[in-house]
C-alpha cells in the first residue's frame, strides 16, 4: 500500500524528448488509467514507475520515498506486461513463486500465496502447465497471479489485456478493477482504449504526445474536456467540432465542440449544422446517424433508433443546448 | 465455388520421373563423396595390403583386433575425448561470454560483430600458422614475454603446452560461429521476459542462471553437437600446422592418427579400420547427446 508521486517527469531517448513533465498525486488504493494513441509515452512513463528506464529529470516518489536510482526490485511494484512475459520453461506454479523463492520466504508461505491468487484467479487446475499450453487468457490470469502473489504496493499493467479477444477482454477488465478494489492496491494502467480507460479508472490521465492533457476522473473528463484533443479522444464516436457560427461564444473560440448524444432535430436554419442524412449505422437501442452538409463536414449525432429519420437528400437542421456547446481557441484549448 | 476448389487445390506435376530428376544431382554428389569413401574404408579395414600396394589378402577382424591392443591407439582416444572437451568448453564458454556482453551493448554492436565474426573466415591451416609463429618457442612473441615473467615456453617438447596451443587455436576459431549463434539465441528471449525477472527481484547472475540458460539451451545444445564434430574432425589443419599429432603423440587426435598412420606410416588397412571406429564414434555420441541431453532441454 503507497501512494506515488510524479514530479516533472520527463524522458529523453538521445536528444529527443518523449515526454515533457508529468505531474501528479495518486493516492493510496487509487486505480489510475493512463490513456492516449499509439506512441504517445505512455509505456515509457509506466517503465520509468517500475525502473526499466531511467528518469531523465524529475522525480518520482513510491510511499514517500524518492525512488529515481532504486532499481525495480527494490520498489516493491509488480508489473503486468502485454505479452504477460511468463517464464516460458517454467511451470504455472514455478512462475508464481519464482519472485517469493528469490525473496527467500519459507515454502509455507510460498505455497499458503500461490494458491491463494490461484482460488482468486481460478488457474488452480492449471498450476503444473508450462505456459505454452495455456490459452491465451489463462495466460493472462497466470501474469496477474506473478503480480498478486508478491503482495505489492503498486500494480503496474502495461496494456494487459490487448492481446485478448473483446468478449474476454470485456470480463476481464471488471475482474481486474474489482481485484484491484478489493487488494486495495494502487495501481497504474495503461491503455490505447478509451472505453477501457473510462470504465476502469478512478482517474485517468490522457497523454497526447508526451504531455498529460488532462487528468480527471472519467466522467469529469468526458464532460469537461480541457482540450480538443481530450474531446476527439475520449468518447465513441467522438466529439464533433463545428465552426462558431451563430453561437454566443467567448471572444477567442475558433470552434465549438458538441457530444453526439447532445445533438438534436431543430427547424430548419435555426440550428448548428444544416446537411443531409448520409449513413445510419444501428447499435440497437440507438443510432449513429452520419450528416454531411454542402461543404463535406461530417458529423455524427446518436438517437433513440425509433426517432431516426430515414435517409434522404431533403435537408435537415440539428442544434444543441447552450449549456452542452464547449468553445475552443485556436491552440485547441477551452475557450 | 469453381474458383474456391481450383484455389485451394495443391500444384501438381503428373510427371512421376520429374522428382527423382530433381533430387538426383544431390543424390550423385552423396554417393560419389559420402557412400562410395565410406564403403572404400569399410572394405579397406577388412584387408591387408602388401607394401607395394600390388595386392592384397583378406584378414576378418585382424585391423581392428591389432588397434584395440595397441597402447597408442588407446591413448590417441584419451587425447582426442580431452581434445573435445576443452575446445568445445572453451569456444563455447568464451562465445557465451561475448555474446552476453555484446548484447548489453547497443552503440556500436554491428562493429563487434563484425569484428568477432573474422576468425570464422580464417582457414584451419592459416590460423594453425598464425598461432604457431605467435607461440614459436625462439621466434614468437607470447614465448618472449613469457620468459620476461620468467616462464620458458616450448610446445615442441612439452606435451602439455602443446596440447594447450592446439586447443586454444582450435577453440579461438570456433568462438566466431558459437558468438554468432549464440547472440541470436539471446536476441530471441523477449526482453519482457527479462524484465519481469528483474521485477520479481532476480539480479543479473540469478537472471542469467535461471532464466536466460534455460531458455539457451536449444542453441547450446545445437553448438555442443557442432563443436564436438568440429573438434573431431576440422581440427586437423590446426593439429597438422601446429604440432604435426606430436610431441610423443600427444596432440594425436583420432582423425589426425587416421591421416599418420595411412598416408604417412603407409598402414592403409589400419588406417581404414580407425576410419569405421571413427564413424562409429561420432555416431553413438551423437545419439547420447540427442537422447540424453535433449531431456533437458527447454524448447
Ligand atoms: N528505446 C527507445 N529509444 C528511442 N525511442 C523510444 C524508445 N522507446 C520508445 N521510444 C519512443 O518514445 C515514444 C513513446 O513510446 P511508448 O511509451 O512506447 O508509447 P506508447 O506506449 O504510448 O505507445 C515513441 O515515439 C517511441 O518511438
Ligand atoms: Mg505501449
Amino acid at each position: 500500500m503507497a501512494d506515488v508521486s510524479l514530479r516533472a517527469v520527463r524522458k529523453s531517448y538521445g536528444k529527443t524528448e518523449v515526454i515533457h513533465g508529468v505531474d501528479i498525486d495518486i493516492a493510496d488504493g487509487e486505480m489510475i488509467v493512463i490513456v492516449g494513441p499509439s506512441g504517445c509515452g505512455k509505456s515509457t512513463l509506466l517503465r520509468m514507475v517500475a525502473g526499466l528506464e531511467d528518469i531523465t529529470a524529475g522525480e518520482i516518489g513510491i510511499g514517500g520515498r524518492v525512488v529515481n536510482d532504486l532499481e525495480p526490485r527494490e520498489r516493491d511494484i509488480a508489473m503486468v506486461f502485454q505479452n504477460y512475459a511468463l517464464y516460458p520453461h517454467m511451470s504455472v506454479r514455478q512462475n508464481l513463486a519464482y519472485g517469493l523463492k528469490i525473496a527467500k520466504m519459507d515454502k509455507v508461505e510460498i505455497a499458503r500465496r500461490v494458491d491463494k491468487a490461484a482460488t482468486l484467479l481460478q488457474i488452480g487446475e492449471y498450476l503444473n502447465r508450462k505456459p505454452r499450453q495455456l490459452s491465451g487468457g489463462q495466460r493472462q490470469r497466470v501474469a496477474m497471479g506473478r503480480a498478486i502473489v508478491r503482495e505489492p504496493s503498486v500494480f503496474l499493467f502495461d496494456e494487459p489485456l490487448s492481446n485478448l479477444d473483446a468478449k474476454l477482454r470485456v470480463q476481464m477488465r471488471m475482474e481486474i478493477k474489482n481485484l484491484q478494489h478489493e487488494l486495495g492496491v494502487t495501481a497504474l494502467y495503461v491503455t490505447h482504449d478509451q472505453v477501457e480507460a473510462m470504465t476502469m479508472a478512478d482517474r485517468m490521465i490522457v497523454m497526447n504526445a508526451g504531455v498529460a492533457e488532462q487528468i480527471g476522473a472519467p466522467l469529469e473528463v468526458y464532460n469537461n474536456p480541457q482540450s480538443k484533443f481530450v474531446g476527439g479522444f475520449i468518447g465513441s464516436p467522438p466529439m464533433n467540432f463545428l465552426p462558431t457560427g451563430a453561437v454566443t461564444a467567448p471572444a477567442s473560440t475558433t470552434e465549438i465542440g458538441v457530444r453526439p448524444e447532445h445533438l438534436r432535430f431543430c427547424a430548419p436554419g435555426a440550428g448548428l449544422f444544416d446537411g443531409t442524412l448520409k449513413f445510419q449505422e444501428a447499435l440497437g437501442a440507438e443510432m449513429l446517424l452520419h450528416l454531411q452538409d454542402a461543404t463535406g463536414r461530417v458529423i455524427v449525432m446518436r438517437v433513440e433508433t425509433r426517432d431516426a429519420p430515414a435517409l434522404g437528400t431533403e435537408t435537415v437542421s440539428v442544434t444543441a443546448d447552450p449549456a452542452d456547446i464547449l468553445f475552443f481557441d485556436a491552440n485547441g484549448k477551452r475557450a | 465455388m469453381h474458383l474456391d476448389s481450383a484455389m485451394s487445390q495443391r500444384v501438381t506435376f503428373n510427371n512421376k520421373l520429374l522428382p527423382y530428376l530433381l533430387l538426383a544431382p544431390q543424390m550423385l554428389v552423396t554417393l560419389v563423396f559420402f557412400f562410395w569413401p565410406a564403403y572404400q574404408a569399410a572394405r579397406s579395414s577388412l584387408y591387408l595390403p602388401d607394401p607395394f600396394g600390388l595386392s592384397e589378402q583378406y584378414v576378418g577382424l585382424e585391423n581392428f583386433t591389432f588397434l584395440l591392443e595397441d597402447p597408442y591407439y588407446r591413448a590417441s582416444f584419451l587425447t582426442t575425448a580431452t581434445f573435445s572437451a576443452l575446445v568445445a568448453a572453451i569456444s563455447m564458454g568464451a562465445a557465451l561470454w561475448l555474446a552476453v556482453m555484446a548484447d548489453r551493448v547497443i552503440k556500436g554492436s554491428g562493429a563487434y560483430r563484425t569484428l568477432l565474426i573474422w576468425p570464422y573466415a580464417v582457414a584451419p591451416a592459416i590460423a594453425g600458422v598464425l598461432w604457431l609463429f605467435m607461440f614459436n618457442p625462439s621466434i614468437g612473441v607470447a614465448p618472449y614475454y613469457l620468459k620476461a615473467l620468467g616462464y620458458n615456453w616450448n610446445h615442441v617438447l612439452n606435451p602439455g603446452e602443446a596440447m594447450g596451443l592446439v586447443v586454444a587455436a582450435s577453440a579461438w576459431k570456433q568462438v566466431s560461429y558459437n558468438f554468432l549463434f549464440f547472440l541470436a539465441g539471446l536476441q530471441a528471449i523477449p526482453k519482457s521476459v527479462i524484465e519481469a525477472a528483474a521485477i520479481d527481484g532476480a539480479g543479473f547472475w540469478r537472471r542469467f542462471r535461471t532464466i536466460v540458460f534455460p531458455l539457451l539451451s536449444p542453441t547450446t545444445f545445437f553448438l555442443l553437437v557442432v563443436n564436438v564434430v568440429y573438434a573431431f574432425f576440422e581440427t586437423f589443419g590446426v593439429i597438422h600446422t601446429i604440432t604435426a599429432g606430436g610431441p610423443q603423440q600427444a596432440t594425436t587426435i583420432l582423425v589426425y592418427k587416421v591421416y599418420s598412420d595411412g598416408f604417412v606410416g603407409q598402414d592403409l588397412g589400419s588406417s581404414a579400420a580407425q576410419s569405421v571406429i571413427l564413424l562409429l564414434v561420432v555416431g553413438v555420441l551423437t545419439i547420447v547427446q540427442f537422447r540424453f541431453i535433449e531431456r533437458k532441454v527447454h524448447y
